[in-house]
């Protein structure tokens, strides 16, 4: 989707302000959003894909006048709702009217360091055959889709080159949509500034886009 | 960062607003209290443990960081058998010194030299190596540097006080996939003769990411 979130190229957001000595959390509710959304990431009812889909869904304005673990907490508690955790009413008043749907496996404290070490990998070992070689020049699709897209807005018609294979991935544009993982090769692809943003950029410069199959069309 | 090229590079068509929630996280009671009322609720329903919350936090608020990142970057540094290794499969390499996991399954590593500049930026979120950089920095996750690394990195790296020569190219990399980057930043001068624990202590967050050099070490007072 056309969200907030899809930031690159965007002008008048302020400038970068780098905090010195930053600590990792800004505040006790910070941490508690981070810990709520790992932990229950982990009873299997959602993707990492939906879960981006999900904050994406936070309406523009909102988006860019809060921080990043208001979006995640907006995301969180949206999924929960979505994939009927929490009921509507008790997110609302914030008073449990039931036990959870169905047996699930909750993450315990003994678990955590061995969930987090093992990680999940996006990568399969099988999967669509690849369209694509080092050194072909390709066109990003021009796709303007309502549901979740790894496509940035700032490449789709551009023109690129393939600059490597990183084998088979999960497809996240289908399975933030609860549409299957759609195994498939994903590029890096190298687009020059002065084909994203025109006469007026650097010729050396370049930003390289990690893209899928699905992505891209043969130039 | 010198706040006369921030101004320069930064916002030049809109105030900063400085009001409500900014950059730095600043708290809404509301949002406190809809924390607070989430997570009891999870806890009455049995969907979380509070103990797992309390673990995972102290993960990434005690023990991973760029510390992490810094050993890769030392060890690289002085073994080149293992610099090899990093740049053809980072994950592996990355592994041998145990760090692995969420947010780093899959790792590329990107290294700089006299004539390539690398940054890491993503766009779309904020995708950010955890096991080796930790949690990533609020500047990582703002809309400014979002924005602004893939449409004027050069604009960018000045804003951070690199001015890079023109003969340079830069390489911005938008973390759009399951892959994360690090960055391999060029030893610098004056560090001969140094131990993998002495280099790893010079080696910092933002030179990881791609956003400054590492600095040669201060020469000792006399």
């Amino acid at each position: 989707m056309n969200g907030a979130h899809d930031l690159g190229g965007m002008h008048g957001m302020g400038p970068i302000v780098a905090e010195q000595d930053e600590p990792v959390f800004h505040h006790e509710w910070e941490r508690r959003v981070f810990g709520m959304t790992l932990a229950t990431g982990f009873l299997g009812k959602w993707n990492i894909d939906m879960s981006r889909y999900a904050r994406e869904q936070m309406p523009g304005p909102s988006y860019l006048n809060t921080t990043y673990y208001e979006h995640w907490l907006f995301g969180l508690e949206r999924l929960l709702v979505e994939k009927g955790l929490l009921s509507p009413d008790e997110l609302r008043t914030g008073r449990p009217q039931g036990p959870a749907p169905d047996p699930l496996r909750v993450l315990r404290a003994r678990d955590v360091g061995k969930v987090l070490s093992e990680g999940g990998s996006a990568r399969r070992s099988q999967g669509a055959p690849r369209r694509f070689k080092p050194g072909d020049r390709v066109l990003a699709r021009n796709i303007h889709p309502l549901g979740h897209t790894r496509l940035p807005r700032y490449a789709r018609g551009k023109r690129g080159v393939i600059e490597r294979d990183h084998g088979v991935f999960v497809f996240p544009d289908t399975n933030g949509m609860g549409l299957g993982e759609k195994p498939q090769h994903c590029y890096s692809v190298r687009f020059t500034l002065r084909e994203l943003w025109g006469p007026g950029a650097s010729r050396r410069d370049s930003v390289h886009i990690d893209l899928w199959d699905d992505h891209l069309e043969p130039v | 960062m010198d706040p006369a090229k921030e101004e320069i590079v930064g916002s030049s068509d809109h105030d900063h607003d400085h009001d409500g929630p900014g950059p730095h996280g600043a708290p809404l009671t509301e949002t406190q209290l809809r924390v607070k009322a989430l997570e009891s609720l999870l806890v009455d329903k049995g969907l979380v443990d509070p103990a797992a919350l309390d673990a995972l936090i102290d993960t990434y608020e005690t023990q991973v960081g760029p510390h992490n990142g810094a050993r890769v970057v030392a060890r690289a540094w002085v073994n080149p058998a293992f610099k090899q290794r990093l740049l053809e499969n980072a994950s592996a390499a990355i592994a041998e010194l145990g760090f692995a996991g969420r947010q780093g399954e899959d790792m590329v590593v990107i290294e700089n030299t006299s004539k390539v500049h690398n940054l890491v930026v993503c766009t779309l979120c904020s995708c950010y190596p955890w096991p080796v950089l930790g949690l990533p920095p609020v500047w990582y996750k703002s809309a400014a540097y979002r924005s602004r690394a893939v449409f004027d990195p050069r604009g960018v790296l000045r804003e951070f006080g690199l001015e890079l020569p023109k003969h340079v190219e830069v390489r911005v990399w938008d973390s759009t996939a399951e892959l994360r980057y690090l960055v391999l930043p060029e030893r610098p001068a004056g560090t001969e003769g140094m131990s993998e624990e002495q280099l790893a202590a010079l080696v910092t967050r933002n030179a990881m990411i791609g956003v400054a050099r590492v600095p040669s070490p201060a020469k000792p007072a006399r």
